[in-house]
């Protein structure tokens, strides 16, 4: 049992007089650390990016339709850059009615999930919002005991 | 960006080129896309092909394809589909039509978003016009007569003046 212990050990300070010894071998650069730079060259071998250019195929006064199709489809990517701007011009102003409806909207849904003795207490109270003329007759049903 | 006004095509990644069909062996044709080498291309590289439904390709056919792969260490490879599995207009070029060659700087100046050779061109009669990046370029029009009035003003374009192409243009058109 102890020899195990002994043997684990032994070696580990074989391993480290190993390291030693290996350590010392190396060769060490004095240089400081060069930092990498970050290279603002992109290699890029083909044109199409550079000069945006259009696609290969082309038809005109419709002599094949088809490719007058992809003509708009291909040309109208580079497009739809600009549509998303102003799709989100577009989103701001609608933001407005968004919360709006979403007000009502919790209260349509809020009102689901209501007991029953609950619903009609909402409905006294819109009534009593809407006209303040009436009081409030119906109190919440007690649980009337029996009269012996 | 530096530009390299070379004579010959290099293939590139992604380009769209006109290739002729040279060989056939077995799933593969041999494309001649003029560059230093062939190209290959698979016969499923085409929208809906499967090993049961090949593609139609004789020898001598025309593809319009892209590269799939293309470095100076392998051998370039095209296909007729995009990534997301559809052809977009790539694959084999119909019938008829005229196949000439002009240098690679002028097809990059006929692919600018505005063009104003094709612009004109266009204004003429109802053409169909494919342009390879290797130089290569198409033409179909409805008589012979006029896909080659196309090929000789495309041809000569690379050395006329606005002025001069404006000038022939309009002798066309009134004719």
């Amino acid at each position: 049992f102890m020899q195990r212990g002994l043997d684990s050990q032994t070696k580990k300070q074989l391993e480290e007089e190993e390291k030693k010894i290996i350590s010392e071998e190396h060769w060490y650069l004095d240089l400081p650390d060069l930092k990498e730079k970050e290279s603002f060259i992109i290699e890029e071998r083909s044109f199409m990016p550079c000069e945006d250019l259009l696609y290969g195929r082309m038809s005109f006064k419709g002599f094949n339709p088809e490719i007058e199709k992809l003509m708009i489809q291909m040309n109208s990517r580079c497009k739809e850059e600009e549509i998303e701007v102003d799709g989100k011009m577009e989103a701001d102003v609608s933001d407005e009615e968004m919360a709006r409806r979403y007000e009502t909207l919790v209260g349509t849904i809020g009102k689901k999930f209501l007991r029953k003795r609950d619903q009609h207490v909402l409905q006294d109270e819109d009534e009593d919002g809407s006209s303040n003329t009436r009081p409030s007759k119906k109190a919440k049903k007690k649980f009337l005991k029996p009269q012996d | 960006f530096v530009h390299e006004p070379r004579l010959q095509y290099v293939p590139v990644k992604g380009d769209h080129v006109i290739g002729i069909v040279t060989a056939k062996a077995g799933d593969v044709f041999k494309l001649d896309v003029g560059g230093s080498e062939q190209a290959s291309l698979s016969y499923l590289a085409f929208e809906g092909a499967t090993k049961r439904n090949r593609p139609n390709v004789q020898v001598g056919d025309l593809i319009y394809g892209q590269f799939l792969v293309a470095n100076k260490d392998m051998e370039p490879e095209m296909v007729c589909i995009d990534s997301s599995g559809r052809s977009s207009g790539m694959g084999i070029i119909g019938q008829d039509g005229f196949l000439f060659k002009v240098s690679l700087g002028l097809v990059r100046k006929l692919l600018a978003p505005k063009c104003e050779i094709i612009q004109e061109l266009s204004q003429l009669y109802p053409f169909e016009l494919v342009l390879g990046m290797n130089g290569r370029i198409w033409v179909k029009a409805k008589t012979v007569q006029q896909t080659l009035i196309i090929v000789n003003i495309l041809e000569a374009c690379e050395y006329m003046t606005a002025e001069q192409r404006k000038q022939a243009l309009a002798r066309l058109s009134g004719n």
